[in-house]
């Protein structure tokens, strides 16, 4: 296992890939700080499950969660036996102090296939072996949830992605990143861990999250995306600036994706989002790679998905929910603009870091040809000056760049899971009709049967059918439930993510602002400083 | 043309503005307003291009001053060219920093100064020229002026020979070293500089257009819209304080050090030229030397002759140019002091203009209630 350093620079370009290790030289790069207070100020509780009910017992004194949890009563056919099964012998007990706690709220129905669980990863994906007992979950009325709400719970946790390194050598090789759980949250066994995870499993636990949930509406965050060119870079040692961009670029999007997953209320509390964070071994996602079988067929079913949307035409009974589409379509292409505005704006900040730099390095020169002393000593102080103000743009450049150009395209990618879900209740939606229409046959059958010349068989036909109707009837009923519940869970979500945008923006303006301000200060003292070397050129 | 005492009544150089500028067509004409030292009464000339070229030429073709070939001349501008799209291009290189600026502001600072330093120089301040060309009613350009015997100066390939002799003056050979270093320099500086302001201009345009975007992201359908609606809003101001800021700085960075490092890199090209010339008649001198030598006994005292008298230019010139030199170093340094500290007094002050908006910005968000 060969370590990958980061190659010395005598400058402080870096910056893209090692923030932390900048620190001395300057300010550290507002996003850290970003993402934390971003996502720190956020939970309100939406507590979708708040029904972690003994937790309140189980927790520390010390611990300021017990506001969190306020005590509600779980219907009894609730998931708290099943939660033994779920561990698995090589896990820490994840649940020691969670024993009633609900971690899944909607467990896996039938798996997507486009989405499925690898078969090369240890099955004790709990979404196996739990046998749904989603009615009771699902009937619980959202009101106790909005209450909640107004509890006014602090969301303690805080992830962060750090020390990319390289493994291996050659096109086998792949980055390890360390991923550093900070939480007050009795969903865990520690208050602070740290494990070492690599890209696909990232990957891995998006997947498997995305099967169990975006089916009955919940907005999954997206994970980030797969770079081949950029990867390629990596992994045959080219260790140049835009390696070193790529790498903290990628760092950087996974933290963001950990903290949104775990911000989700539902997320956080599923075992696959605390296995992820928690275990020191994680079997790998082999199923992620694009072009293995699994690739292959996800593609495959992303096609047939397509065709799908177009050929289902719903029935909308509600308003809000085309309204919503056709909104979220408007949003989806401003972003996308905006997005492209600030890449051009990044752009141009690095090219007139490079210009500044490019000019300091030619008016040093010049200091140093100079003849005249007080004007040598002025040119060289310029030299300086621009050299400063050439860091200055870097970062400048470094915060449009981290602050807006990710957000908007973490937004953009977000509202694709957004239109995905939608998606998926039109399935439902379609789902729910198919059966419809299976129950009518039926029923025909029945009644054709009624008038039937075989009467050896009859009976055991009409038992059959008997049968097959009341099997019918109830996929009906649940056909209907299940789209009254997706319907209700994405208006939660979507107002949920509504929320979420506004504060998500508002932080980073701020941010950002910040950023600029303290530009400018930096400015002002160069400027002032440089004024008397001007003023002393006799 | 006037030979008569006019000319005797010396114009208060740091008088001299060019207050106005118009265009037709393709021909820029410029205001000139001038004072003489002994009055206050103004006179306003309006000049073209062209007769700035016929100044220059009429400074060149003084007969009646010795050692004129050891004056460095204030640099002329180069012609400027009417900025239609196509050739914005093309003005840039020819021009440099003088293309940019709004309507030939930068350009007519640049001819005024080149005015003021003519004015200033205690030879060519006397000429007939310049007195003409700032006082007389007619477009004095009109006139066929001699063809001086100083051209502009352009190294052909057998001059470029000349250019590397060396002298017999060590003062005159460090000069001619350094000059040639620092030339070159300076004109690299510039450049690089050109560069980063044209950058911050595209920043500014870039600024521009996101700040546009985010005005369209308006969208009234709920109450949560409505937040981001405004939100969306704010940043557009942002950005647009942002872009008006760089617009700011670049106009700085044009009119103070742009203009000054123009201004240094062409007089450091005038000086070269100047001690070029003299390198000339240093190669002439050793040359009728030579010859005065080998000269058979019926031509040598013609040769003796010719030596004796370029003897005699060479050390007027010599000694014209090293006072020459010891002015030019003197006003170099003055004029980029000057150009430094205003340069840094604007940028601190947009600095300041800017940090305050910005801090404004800032506190207005952090109350802005979600």
């Amino acid at each position: 296992m060969t370590a990958w350093e980061p190659p010395d620079r005598p400058r402080s370009r870096l910056a893209y890939c090692c923030p932390e290790k900048m620190a001395e030289d300057r300010e550290p790069p507002p996003l850290a700080d970003a993402v934390q207070t971003d996502f720190r100020e956020v939970e309100e509780g939406e507590d979708l499950f708040v029904s972690t009910v003994s937790t309140a017992e189980q927790l520390s004194p010390t611990s300021p969660e017990p506001a969190s949890f306020p005590a509600e009563d779980i219907s009894t056919n609730s998931n708290g036996p099943k939660q033994e099964i779920l561990l698995d012998d090589d896990q820490e007990d994840l649940f020691a102090e969670a024993t009633e706690e609900v971690s899944l709220d909607s467990p896996e129905r039938e798996p997507i296939l486009s989405d499925g669980p690898s078969p090369a990863i240890t099955p004790v994906t709990p979404t196996v072996i739990i046998t749904p007992r989603v009615d009771a979950l699902f009937d619980r009325s959202l009101d106790e949830d909005e209450e909640a709400e107004e509890n006014g719970d602090t969301f303690d946790m805080q992830i962060t992605v750090s020390d990319p390194e390289k493994v291996g050598d050659g096109m086998n090789a792949y980055m390890a990143y360390k991923v550093t759980t900070k939480t007050s949250l009795s969903l865990f066994s520690r208050n602070e861990f740290s494990v070492k995870r690599r890209f696909s499993d990232f990957l891995g636990l998006h997947s498997k999250l995305a099967s169990k949930y975006m089916h009955i509406g919940y907005i999954v965050p997206p994970a980030p995306e797969k770079s081949i060119v950029g990867m390629t870079k990596v992994k045959v040692g080219k260790e140049d600036l835009s390696s070193a961009e790529f790498v903290e670029k990628r760092r950087s999007a996974l933290e963001r994706y950990l903290m949104r997953t775990v911000n989700h209320p539902a997320l956080v509390k599923d075992p696959d989002v605390i296995q992820f964070l928690e275990n020191t071994e994680l079997p790998r996602a082999v199923s992620t790679q694009a072009l293995s079988g699994a690739g292959i067929l996800r593609m495959v079913n992303k096609a047939a998905d397509a065709v799908n949307k177009m050929t289902i035409k719903m029935n909308e009974s509600d308003a809000w929910f085309e309204e919503k589409q056709q909104q979220f379509e408007n949003l989806d292409i401003q972003l996308r603009k905006l997005h492209a505005s600030v890449e051009s704006l990044v752009c141009h900040r690095k090219e007139l870091s490079v210009n500044t730099a490019s000019f300091a390095k030619s008016a040093a020169m010049l200091g140093n040809s100079e003849d005249h002393t007080a004007l040598s000593r002025a040119l060289s102080q310029l030299a300086e000056v621009e050299e400063k103000i050439d860091q200055l743009h870097h970062e400048q450049a470094y915060a449009d760049f981290y602050l807006f150009s990710e957000l908007l395209g973490d937004y953009v990618r977000l509202i694709t899971a957004v239109k995905g879900v939608f998606d998926q209740r039109m399935k439902t939606w379609s789902k729910w009709q198919d059966a419809q229409v299976m129950l009518q046959r039926k029923r025909e059958a029945e009644a054709k049967l009624q008038y039937a010349n075989k009467p050896d068989k009859l009976q055991q036909a009409k038992d059959e059918i008997k049968e097959e109707i009341e099997e019918w009837e109830a996929k009906v009923q649940q056909g209907e439930r299940d789209f009254e519940q997706i319907s209700k869970n994405i208006r939660r979500e979507v107002e949920r993510f509504e929320k979420q945008r506004v504060k998500d923006f508002k932080v980073v303006i701020i941010k950002y602002l910040e950023s600029l301000v303290h530009t400018q200060q930096q400015l002002i003292k160069y400027w002032e400083a440089f004024l008397p070397e001007a003023k002393a050129i006799a | 043309m006037g030979s008569n005492e006019d000319s005797a009544q010396s114009v208060n150089g740091s008088s001299i503005k060019i207050t106005d500028v118009t265009q037709d067509g393709d021909t820029l004409t410029f205001a000139i307003t001038s004072q003489k030292s002994s009055s206050s009464a103004g006179v306003c000339v309006f000049r073209t291009y062209e007769d700035f070229e016929w100044l220059q030429q009429g400074l060149f073709s003084q007969e009646d001053v010795p050692g004129l070939q050891g004056v460095i001349f204030p640099p002329l501008p180069s012609k400027p060219l009417p900025s239609t799209s196509l050739s914005q291009a093309k003005a840039l290189k020819q021009l440099g920093f003088l293309a940019l600026g709004d309507e030939w502001m930068i350009y007519c600072k640049a001819l005024e100064l080149y005015l003021q330093q003519v004015a200033a120089h205690t030879t060519l301040s006397k000429s007939k020229a310049l007195y003409s060309f700032l006082n007389s009613s007619e477009s004095p350009g009109k006139q066929c002026g001699k063809k001086g015997i100083l051209n502009r100066l352009s190294q052909a390939m057998e001059e470029m020979r000349k250019e590397g002799h060396k002298d017999v003056d060590e003062f005159f050979q460090s000069e001619r070293d350094s000059s040639t270093n620092l030339s070159a320099l300076f004109k690299l500086s510039t450049e690089k500089f050109l560069d980063v302001v044209l950058n911050k201009q595209r920043l500014a345009l870039a600024c521009g257009h996101f700040s546009t975007s985010l005005h369209l992201c308006v969208n009234q359908d709920n109450p949560t819209a409505v937040a981001f609606s405004k939100i969306c809003l704010k940043l557009s101001d942002i950005i647009e304080a942002v872009k008006i800021n760089y617009e700011k700085v670049s106009d700085n960075d044009i009119s103070t050090l742009g203009l000054g490092l123009d201004l240094e890199s062409r007089y450091q090209e005038a000086k070269r030229e100047m001690l070029f010339r003299r390198t000339c008649k240093l190669v002439e001198l050793e040359t009728a030397n030579r010859n005065s030598e080998r000269a058979k006994p019926n031509k040598k005292a013609i040769m003796e002759g010719v030596q004796k008298a370029t003897q005699k230019e060479f050390d007027i010139i010599s000694s014209v140019a090293k006072q020459e030199i010891e002015h030019y170093h003197r006003d170099r340094v003055s004029l980029l002091r000057d150009f430094l500290i205003c340069w840094c007094e604007k940028q601190l002050s947009t600095a300041r203009e800017s940090s305050a908006l910005l801090s404004q910005h800032l506190d207005a968000c952090k109350k802005f209630a979600v």
